[in-house]
C-alpha cells in the first residue's frame, strides 16, 4: 500500500496507507486528514480538496486537465504547486508522496 | 469548553449524518458514536446515484463516504437495515422497529427525505421508480437495456442527468415536465431553454407543460397517459418530483416541524441534547436572511459539521453561500446562491449558441447568485462574488474581453 504524507498549515502531519486506484481526497478523507473535505465527492466542482503537492512528485504527475485547471485558476492561494487532491489517482508510483494542505480560509 | 461525554446517536446514515460522526473524531469526541440507519448500505454520496452510478461507471462501494475498516478505525458504528420508529426525549433513548433499545447522551437527526411519489392512478406498478437511493437505481438498471424506452416524469436535475445517462446507454427517452420550461424552480429562462435544446440535440423526446395523468397497463406500466388525452408507449417509468423530508419522527418526539425539522444556527431543536442537520432541517441562513430549506450535500456536510461542534461545545453558527452542481454530458452546471427574486439578469457568453456561459443574478444592483455552464474559474470567482455580495457595472460584467479575474476585487 503506498503511503501519504499530509501536512497541515500547523504543520502537523498525518502519514496514511492509501489504496491504489482511490484518489489521494479519498485516501485523505477516510483516515480522517483534517482541511481536506471532499465535498462534491471528486467531481471536480468544489477545490474542496486543494493540496500543495511537493517535489519531486508535483512536476511527476500527469498534468490537470481543462476543468481541475479552471477551477484551480479561480481558487484562492494557489501556487504552482496547486492541485485538487480528487483529481490524483493513487499508484504504486506515489509511494511517500508529501502533500500540505493550505490554511482554512 | 464543554465536551460531549458519553455516546452521541445519529439517525440516519446519509452525508449530514456520517460528517457529523467524521467531525466529531476529528475534534477529539472519545465517547461512542452511533450511526442508525434505515439503508442497508453503509453512509454513501447520493449524487452519483443519477450520474455515475446509474450509468454503471461505479460500484456501491465506490460511492460509500469511508469504507467500513475506515470507520472501524475511527471507532464509528453503523447500525443499519432497522429503522429508529420513536424518540423517547425523557428516558435519553430510541426504539428501532426491531423493538431494541438505544440509549443516547446527545441525538443527532440526520433523517434527510424521501422521494416524493407521483399520485396518480397506476404509479404503484413495479416498473415505475424513485431515484433516491442504492436500491432504487439498482431496480432502474435492471431495466436499462439499449433500445428500452423509458419515460422520466420531471425536468429538474435528477431527471435530466438520468435522461443524459440513459440515452447515452441507447434507450428511447422521453422526459415529460409539468412547468412551462426544466429546471423552472433553479435558474431563468435562458438557462433552461439552454438545458431543453442540449437534451433535444442529445435525442431526448423532452416535453414541458404536460400533465402525467396516469399510467396504464395490466401488471406492469405499458403507457403514460397525458391529461390532453394522448398517451406514450413505454417500457418502464422514472419519478423524479422532489422530495418529502423525513420529519414525522422529530414531529412524535414534539420537537418543531416547519417544512423541515426546525433548527436555529447552532443546527439545535429546542431539546438541548437533540440536534438536526441536512435535508431534513429548516434553518436561519445568514446569507439569504431567512428560514429556508435545502436539499444540496454542501448543506448536509456543513451543518454535519456544525452538530457536531456544537456537540463539542463549541458555540460556532454554521454560515455558508449556498452552492450546487449537475453533470449532464459533457458539461458542468454550477450554481452559487439562491437566484430567486432577482430584478437584473447579465449573461457573459451566450447559451443559445455555445456549450459554456455564465449567468449573473443582480438585485438592487448587486450579485445575488450565478450559474455557470462550464466555466470552472468563472464558478469559483462568482463564489467570491456572490458571497460578498459584490456590486459590479453589468456592462463590464456582460463583456467578455475583460477577464472576470479582474472584476474580483
Ligand atoms: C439522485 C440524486 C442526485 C443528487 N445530486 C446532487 C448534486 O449533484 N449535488 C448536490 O449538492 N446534491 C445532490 N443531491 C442531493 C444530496 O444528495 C442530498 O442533499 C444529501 O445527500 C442529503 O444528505 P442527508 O444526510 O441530509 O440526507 P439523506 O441522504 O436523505 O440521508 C438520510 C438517511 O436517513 C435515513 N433515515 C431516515 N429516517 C430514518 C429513521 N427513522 N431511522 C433510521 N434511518 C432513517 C434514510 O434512509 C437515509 O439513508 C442529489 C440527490 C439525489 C437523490
Ligand atoms: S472533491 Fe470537489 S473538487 Fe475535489
Amino acid at each position: 500500500m503506498p503511503t501519504l504524507k499530509f501536512i497541515e498549515a500547523s504543520g502537523q502531519t498525518h502519514v496514511v496507507e492509501a489504496v491504489v486506484g482511490q484518489s489521494v481526497m479519498e485516501a485523505a478523507t477516510g483516515h480522517l486528514v483534517p482541511g481536506i473535505v471532499g465535498e462534491c465527492g471528486g467531481c471536480c466542482a468544489c477545490a474542496t480538496c486543494h493540496v500543495y503537492v511537493e517535489e519531486p512528485w508535483c512536476g511527476q504527475l500527469d498534468p490537470p486537465d481543462e476543468m481541475e485547471r479552471g477551477m484551480l485558476d479561480g481558487t484562492p492561494g494557489v501556487t504552482a504547486r496547486s492541485r485538487l487532491s480528487c483529481q490524483i489517482k493513487v499508484s504504486a508510483a506515489l509511494d511517500g508522496l508529501v502533500l500540505r494542505i493550505p490554511a482554512a480560509s | 469548553m464543554t465536551q460531549a461525554k458519553g455516546t452521541v446517536l445519529i439517525i440516519g446514515g446519509g452525508q449530514a449524518g456520517a460528517e457529523t460522526a467524521v467531525e466529531l473524531r476529528k475534534l477529539g469526541h472519545d465517547g461512542r458514536i452511533l450511526i442508525v440507519g434505515e439503508e442497508p448500505f453503509l453512509p454513501y454520496k447520493r449524487p452519483p446515484l443519477s450520474k455515475a452510478y446509474l450509468a454503471g461507471d461505479c460500484t456501491e462501494t465506490q460511492l460509500y463516504m469511508m469504507q467500513a475498516a475506515n470507520l472501524e478505525k475511527a471507532g464509528i458504528e453503523y447500525h443499519g437495515g432497522v429503522p429508529v420508529t420513536r424518540i423517547d426525549r425523557a428516558a435519553h433513548t430510541v426504539e428501532r422497529a426491531d423493538g431494541t433499545q438505544l440509549r443516547y447522551d446527545k441525538l443527532v437527526l440526520a433523517t434527510g427525505g424521501r422521494a416524493r411519489p407521483l399520485p396518480v392512478p397506476g404509479a404503484d406498478k413495479p416498473n415505475v421508480f424513485l431515484l433516491r437511493t442504492i436500491a432504487d437505481v439498482q431496480k432502474i438498471r435492471a431495466h436499462c437495456q439499449p433500445g428500452k424506452r423509458v419515460a422520466i416524469v420531471g425536468g429538474g436535475f435528477i431527471g435530466l442527468e438520468a435522461a443524459a445517462v440513459l440515452v447515452k446507454k441507447g434507450l428511447a427517452v422521453t422526459v415529460l415536465e409539468g412547468l412551462p420550461r426544466v429546471l423552472a424552480r433553479v435558474t431563468c429562462p435562458q438557462v433552461s431553454a439552454f438545458f431543453e435544446r442540449v437534451h433535444r440535440q442529445a435525442g431526448v423526446d423532452l416535453r414541458t407543460g404536460v400533465q402525467v395523468a396516469g399510467f396504464d397497463g395490466d401488471a406492469e406500466v405499458k403507457r403514460v397517459c397525458l391529461s390532453d388525452g394522448s398517451t406514450i408507449e413505454t417500457d418502464f417509468v422514472v419519478v423524479g418530483i422532489g422530495l418529502i423530508p423525513n420529519t414525522e419522527l422529530a414531529a412524535s418526539a414534539g420537537l418543531a416541524v416547519d417544512n423541515g425539522i426546525v433548527v436555529d444556527e447552532y443546527t439545535r431543536t429546542a431539546d438541548p441534547d437533540i440536534y438536526a442537520a441536512g435535508d431534513c432541517t429548516h434553518h436561519p441562513s445568514r446569507f439569504l436572511g431567512r428560514y429556508v430549506r435545502l436539499e444540496s450535500v454542501q448543506n448536509a456536510m456543513e451543518q454535519g459539521r456544525a452538530a457536531a461542534r456544537n456537540i463539542m461545545g463549541r458555540q460556532e453558527p454554521y454560515q455558508m453561500v449556498p452552492w450546487f452542481w449537475s453533470d449532464q454530458y459533457d458539461l458542468k452546471l454550477q450554481m452559487v446562491g439562491i437566484s430567486s427574486g432577482y430584478d437584473q439578469l447579465v449573461l457573459r457568453g451566450d447559451p443559445a449558441t455555445q456549450r459554456h456561459f455564465a449567468v449573473f443574478y443582480l438585485k438592487n444592483g448587486r450579485i445575488i447568485a450565478a450559474d455557470t455552464v462550464s466555466r470552472p474559474q468563472e464558478f469559483m470567482l462568482a463564489k467570491k462574488l456572490v458571497a460578498e455580495n459584490a456590486t459590479v457595472d453589468p456592462a463590464r460584467l456582460a463583456d467578455e474581453t475583460l477577464p472576470l479575474k479582474t472584476l474580483v476585487g
